[in-house]
């Protein structure tokens, strides 16, 4: 019991222990969140985080709490991010939180978030480096589990579509210890292969905290440096994970990533019939087109053949209509002439004109006597003169 | 059947069939174009019938191409 330290110089010197050990210094840890309480007067967070069977005092700083982006309550599945050092007044180790969010529930803890951010910005999710997946791959690479589902949904999908397409299998441990390093290991010795037109990377359906191995950075700069264009299928709707985000494409399942990886034709067998009919009726198209013009411009010729037709036929009926004009007025006009003439010779054929030069004419009972035969002696007859007449009696008849 | 192209016999086909449905091409054209369309679209149906899933592991693939 030699050099004894007081109290102060014992939690001093463990203080310091926990403070200069690098894994207390920045860690995270995950737990249940109970006895939350926000301090009203310091805005400081206290709160205990514990599992089953363990807990540890809680404390975050007034400056950290804006960053959070959910309203703590006991009970939440939490992640929390800080450091370890130990409260010196009450000798008791505590937890000093830098960030805390919700556990799953579609929120990428913040050290996944963390390293996204950096990806990002050094380039790894830009769109333009997306390269289009084959439209017509010959050979597809599949990294995934040998075991479950994922790949026996990847290869029934693609025989199914592409029957022609060869598949790589790559088998490879998704979660767990090792998961990483045996995908990069993999996508390392599939960058080495021939001809490979798509890489397939992923797993079935998991729960979020599975999903470890695919926010991994090394396997995320490994994705990044493929040669050939990679689909991430880590089958999960809701998280994304980055190896998602650095990958050409990501599909939310396996089958839609053999689907994906299968161009936009659909099902090739579909296609190639659906091309034909519509070969066939891009003919019929062609064929009707052919078929319309061959009959408009039938229909055309006709058409301008009867209007010639009709406008020849009118022609003819206004000739006709002049002629007929011409022709009566002609011959109104001639009617006129003669008209005339008529009168003329009526004028001297008049007997009053005949008179006037020395004649007579004889009548006997208003009848004209024009031959000595109608006469006999004793008859009485009337002779007519041009100014007046003669009551005479028939004295003889001679002949001459 | 090795021989057969299918990804250029198809767009072979499919360049055929837009050729054929803008429709103003001359009637001989026209049929010859549906003619060598139905011809390959035959040889597509035909090497997709025919095809096989080929699925091979990588230890394999390693062997046939890279040997490190």
């Amino acid at each position: 019991m030699n050099n004894p330290i007081s109290v102060k110089q014992l939690n001093l010197y463990v203080k310091s222990l926990l403070e200069t050990d690098t894994r207390l210094n920045s860690i995270t840890v995950t737990g249940e969140l109970s006895n939350f309480k926000n301090h009203y007067a310091s805005g400081h967070w206290y709160f205990t985080l514990k599992d089953n069977d363990a807990s540890v005092r809680c404390v975050m700083f007034k400056g950290y709490t804006p960053k959070v982006t959910f309203s703590p309550e006991d009970g939440n599945k939490v992640v929390v991010k800080g450091y370890v050092s130990l409260y010196e007044r009450d000798g008791q180790y505590q937890f000093y939180a830098s960030e805390l969010s919700l556990f799953g529930q579609g929120d990428i803890s913040f050290q996944v978030k963390a390293l996204a951010e950096k990806l990002r910005k050094e380039g790894l999710f830009d769109p333009s480096s997306k390269r289009p997946v084959a439209k017509f791959p010959k050979r597809i690479a599949v990294i995934t589990s040998s075991a479950g589902a994922a790949v026996r949904d990847i290869c029934a999908t693609l025989e199914k579509r592409l029957p022609s397409c060869e598949v790589i299998l790559c088998p490879v441990t998704v979660q767990g210890e090792g998961a990483a390093e045996s995908m990069v290991k993999t996508l390392d010795r599939v960058y080495g292969l021939q001809g490979v037109d798509t890489v397939i990377i992923g797993r079935g359906g998991g729960s979020a905290e599975d999903l470890g191995a695919f926010n991994d950075e090394r396997l995320a700069r490994k994705i990044y440096e493929s040669p050939f264009p990679v689909i991430s299928a880590v089958g999960h709707e809701i998280d994304f994970s980055i190896c998602d985000y650095v990958a050409d494409k990501r599909a939310a399942t396996p089958t839609e990533a053999a689907v994906i990886a299968t161009g936009d034709k659909g099902e090739y067998k579909a296609y190639t019939e659906g091309i034909k009919s519509r070969l066939n009726n891009a003919l019929q198209a062609v064929l009707r087109g052919y078929e319309y013009r061959l009959l408009s411009a039938d229909v055309k010729k006709i058409s301008r053949n009867a209007v010639n037709l009709i406008d020849r036929k009118l022609q003819t009926i206004d000739y006709i209509h002049r002629d007929m004009l011409n022709s009566v007025s002609r011959i109104l006009n001639r009617g006129e002439r003669d008209f005339d003439n008529l009168l003329t010779k009526l004028d001297s054929l008049s007997p009053l004109e005949t008179l006037k030069r020395g004649y007579a004419v004889v009548s006997r009972q208003g009848g004209v006597v024009a031959s000595a035969d109608q006469v006999s002696p004793g008859d009485r007859i009337e002779v007519r003169l041009k100014d007046g007449k003669l009551n005479c009696e028939v004295k003889s008849n001679e002949r001459f | 059947m090795k021989d057969f192209d299918f990804e250029n016999s198809l767009k072979e086909l499919e360049q055929t069939v837009s050729a054929l449905e803008k429709g103003d091409m001359p009637l001989d054209e026209s049929i010859k174009a549906f003619e060598k369309g139905i011809a390959l679209s035959k040889e597509c149906s035909k090497y997709l019938e025919n095809a096989k899933q080929k699925i091979i592991s990588l230890s394999e693939a390693e062997d046939g191409e890279n040997n490190d």
